[in-house]
């Protein structure tokens, strides 16, 4: 009878039941996924009235004050910055438009802190070029700038992805209507890629909020900096775990804030094929655009770069390519080779469910896998690293430890690759297969994972690139001795020695950037890569 | 699985084993010859006395570095499933906290009684190994001695407004804030705190960052201990800062401890500390750190001011311990630290 009806559900095809096996491992990822945070609760919720009265301090409004005017300048900036530059190359005559097209994608190969590094060895306090500009890029300034300089791309490549499969017929007939340009910009163009800026500006939002290695470097307290300060010198660590919700929280209204903006917005039918649009001159102004062009390149790109190869140039005895370098590359390389490959593993059986079973509760399971992006770095790392000290012993300092707090912060990525690969996989080839006599498992692996393995491998990509540039969570959970690049950079840093740090920050930009070349270059990709990287 | 994807899998299992074991040494509890040492001195002033360590004692050391306030608390999180079998602090203060909470094994007397009392723990669960006295550092291209007051209490004067630099996070200056409760009493030092405060102070991270932002001209003066200078100086002779001792028995001219409790009762770790109080240990902190050895027999560097002449407030050390929790406190209370 059971057989029967199983049977019959698998003939009309309709949804049919998950297997048990298949659920339990998606339940148990989606559980690991929701550890940190729930444990954060219940360490914030043991500390009682005195860690509470944390929130209450003015100076938290303070903090509060300054970390939500950060996200908002650098978003606003990393807006305009990234919808004129899109604009800019897909939409005008702009001189070298295809060399700019892939130079203003390329500052996403340079981490952040790294970025924040080359400004202020130029232009911050006692910086080389501080005295003749007669200004010193620290602080809030500085944070900003380098934060800006790292999320633009974000909105550019979301933008230009989305101006490429605009139909041009809409811009043409405005043209062709007599619109000037800038009215066809502003009632036309705009409208049509407002989503996608949306989804870009949000991805600089999240990025800003959750940013450690900037404002550590500009010393601007913000909540992730004074929550790491908070844990490291305070004897009761209650306080941060207090402040770690509160930067959850903050997460949470901005992802909230986006997804009822995306709510109001309409969506467009896309185009059934895409050609390009006729260019807009730019005339007079083609020189400024080139030099807007060449400026943002410049600080985002050129700068840090051309610092980090005068550091190891000036550096005397070859400090720059000593044997010190190979464990913390390796060690990098190891680490985000199979945070990559496990996130994936982990993504996997979620993708499957949501994928083969939509349901209201394996929609929930996704959604709870996704709750990762609400968790800044610092907030995963300091829930684990109580949680585990206290409970764990066993694991406490371990690289699976730290693995397993890669795993969970970029499972999102992970996740958002393998449903849209598995989704594109028709399931009637797996039937097919079925009925042709393969087991469930062997038709899975012999039809369906070869089918999925590029958008799997995507995503493996992105969180390989994601643990690469990690710092905070490193910082707090590696075992003794462990070294990555990025921590090789942080702690040469924070003692000043910046030949030391220059290679392993040179080496983290050229093993990154032929990925975000890939990425520029394979451009339909673009947009669900660069979303997925957003998460980190 | 095609053949490719199979090399593909393997290679990333060989390169997840070999990190791996590379990376999982902090596991070392029971083995004979490891040894698991939280380290709150920095990697570039006493990593090199690590490797002489394992050369002379065939032990390895785990280290795990950290400014010593923060492993100080990190024990106390850890509790029974601290792998930490030494603590080597920067101060005197971490050390005491961590011997309240209880975590400090008892030393050897013959061990204690190389060192003068005024160094070590009155109930001996902490030895002194190495002296540093606190210093006001100062821009040599801005200041001339005579322009330096002698004592801490000046600097709240509103011409130091935006010339100070100090790192309110690190134990050394929250052992200062420490002995100035003692000596003067709470009010006066929050009100000292809040006055520094109050004249826009660049803050940073740790003592190196402090001279670095006097030797680039963001600040002109420097809360620090006494040794970083010569740390830099030896990479660049030409560092445009100094020294300037406070007058005897003021708050500011603290003379601390960087020091070692016991977690474990091991060979290896009392091997460790009595290693620190050898001749050898006290010779490298006297020539390769400028700092002052502890034991009789050992002597200072010459350039520095002997240890006798530099007179701190009145106070044991061992008062320091008990003080830090709140000493924390008031340090954030005055704006100091978020």
């Amino acid at each position: 009878m059971t057989a029967l009806r199983s049977r019959r559900r698998e003939r009309r095809g309709s949804r049919p039941l998950p297997s048990f096996g298949l659920t339990v491992a998606a339940v148990l990822v989606a559980a690991a996924a929701a550890l940190p945070l729930v444990y954060l609760f219940v360490r914030a919720a043991s500390g009682g009235a005195a860690a509470w009265s944390v929130v209450l301090r003015p100076q938290t409004a303070e903090v509060l004050t300054r970390t939500v005017a950060l996200v908002v300048v650098v978003t606003a900036a990393a807006t305009v910055i990234g919808g004129a530059l899109a604009w800019l190359t897909e939409r005008t005559d702009l001189p070298l438009r295809r060399v700019w097209t892939v130079a203003a994608a390329l500052p996403l190969a340079v981490p952040s802190y790294v970025a924040a590094l080359a400004l202020l060895a130029t232009a911050g306090p006692g910086g080389a070029l501080s005295s003749s500009l007669s200004l010193e890029v620290t602080g809030f300034t500085g944070a900003a700038l380098a934060l800006t300089l790292s999320t633009y791309p974000y909105v550019y490549l979301l933008t230009a992805a989305a101006l490429r499969r605009a139909d041009p017929a809409l811009e043409e007939a405005a043209r062709g209507l007599g619109r000037s340009p800038s009215a066809v910009l502003r009632e036309v163009t705009l409208p049509l890629v407002r989503p996608a800026i949306g989804a870009g500006a949000l991805l600089a939002a999240l990025y800003s909020l959750s940013d450690f290695g900037v404002v550590s470097l500009m010393r601007l307290d913000v909540l992730t900096r004074v929550i790491f300060q908070q844990y490291r010198t305070l004897f009761d660590r209650t306080p941060a775990a207090v402040l770690g919700l509160l930067l959850v929280v903050l997460t949470v209204i901005v992802l909230i804030g986006e997804a009822r903006a995306r709510g109001r917005a309409a969506p467009r039918a896309a185009p059934t094929a895409s050609r390009p649009v006729g260019p807009v001159a730019l005339g007079r102004w083609r020189a400024a655009a080139v030099a807007f062009c060449a400026l943002v390149v410049g600080l985002a790109l050129v700068l840090p770069v051309g610092v980090l190869i005068y550091w190891i140039a000036r550096a005397e005895t070859g400090v720059g390519l000593d044997a010190g370098i190979v464990a913390p590359a390796l060690g990098s390389l190891g680490v985000s080779l199979v945070a990559g490959f496990a996130a994936v593993l982990a993504a996997l059986p979620v993708a499957l469910l949501v994928v083969r079973s939509p349901r209201p509760w394996t929609r929930a399971l996704e959604r709870l896998s996704y709750g990762a992006n609400a968790l800044p770095g610092v907030v995963v790392a300091l829930a684990l690293v109580f949680f585990a000290a206290r409970y764990l012993g066993a694991v406490y300092q371990t690289l699976a430890l730290l693995l397993f707090a890669y795993v969970v912060r970029f499972l999102p990525q992970a996740l958002s690759g393998a449903r849209t690969a598995l989704a594109g996989v028709n399931p009637r080839l797996e039937e097919a297969a079925r009925a042709l006599g393969r087991g469930p498992r062997s038709a899975f692996a012999a039809v369906t994972m070869p089918l999925a393995a590029p958008g799997l491998l995507a995503g493996a990509t992105i969180v390989f690139l994601s643990t690469m540039k990690e710092l905070p969570m490193t910082l707090l959970l590696r075992p003794i001795g462990f070294e990555t690049l990025a921590t090789e950079v942080w702690s040469a840093t924070s003692v000043s020695a910046y030949s030391r740090a220059a290679p392993a920050a040179l080496l983290l930009v050229a093993v990154s950037a032929p990925i975000v070349l890939r990425m520029v270059v394979r451009r339909d990709g673009a947009r669900a890569e660069a979303e997925a990287l957003g998460a980190g | 699985m095609s053949p490719r994807l199979a090399v593909l899998f393997l290679a990333l299992v060989s390169v997840a084993l070999a990190v791996g074991c590379g990376g999982g040494a902090g596991a070392g509890d029971d083995d004979p010859q490891r040894l698991t040492v939280y380290s709150g001195r920095a990697e570039e002033l006493v990593g090199p006395l690590y490797e002489r360590f394992e050369r002379a004692t065939g032990i390895q050391v785990d280290v795990r570095y950290g400014d010593s306030a923060e492993l100080a608390a990190t024990i106390a999180e850890e509790g029974p499933n601290s792998p930490a079998e030494v603590f080597f602090s920067q101060d005197a203060g971490a050390l005491g906290a961590v011997a309240s909470a209880g975590g400090l094994q008892p030393l050897p007397p013959d061990l204690l009684e190389r060192v003068d009392p005024r160094f070590r723990d009155p109930e001996g669960r902490w030895v002194g190994v190495s002296g540093r006295a606190r210093v006001v550092a100062y821009d040599t291209r801005k200041l001339k001695p005579a322009q330096l007051p002698d004592s801490i209490f000046a600097f709240t004067d509103r011409r130091w407004r935006e010339r100070i630099g100090f790192a309110p996070t690190n134990a050394s200056f929250q052992a200062f804030v420490s002995a100035m409760r003692i000596t003067v009493g709470d009010a006066r030092t929050l009100a000292w705190l809040k006055g520094i405060k109050a004249n826009d102070p660049v803050l940073l991270d740790n003592n190196i960052q402090t001279l670095e932002a006097i030797a680039r001209g963001e600040v002109e003066v420097g809360f620090v201990n006494h040794y970083y200078l010569y740390e830099l100086r030896a990479e660049r002779p030409d560092l445009p800062v100094e020294n300037h001792y406070l007058r005897a028995k003021d708050p500011g001219s603290l003379v601390n401890v960087s020091g070692v409790g016991l977690l474990s009762d091991s060979p290896e770790a009392k091997r460790f500390a009595q290693f620190l109080l050898d001749v050898e240990g006290q010779r490298y902190f006297a020539t390769d750190t400028e700092e002052y050895p502890l034991i009789r027999g050992v002597r200072s560097d010459e350039k520095l001011r002997p240890l006798d002449e530099v007179q701190g407030p009145e106070l044991t050390l061992g008062e320091l311990g008990a003080k830090l929790p709140s000493t924390v406190e008031l340090i954030r209370e005055a704006g100091l630290t978020p």
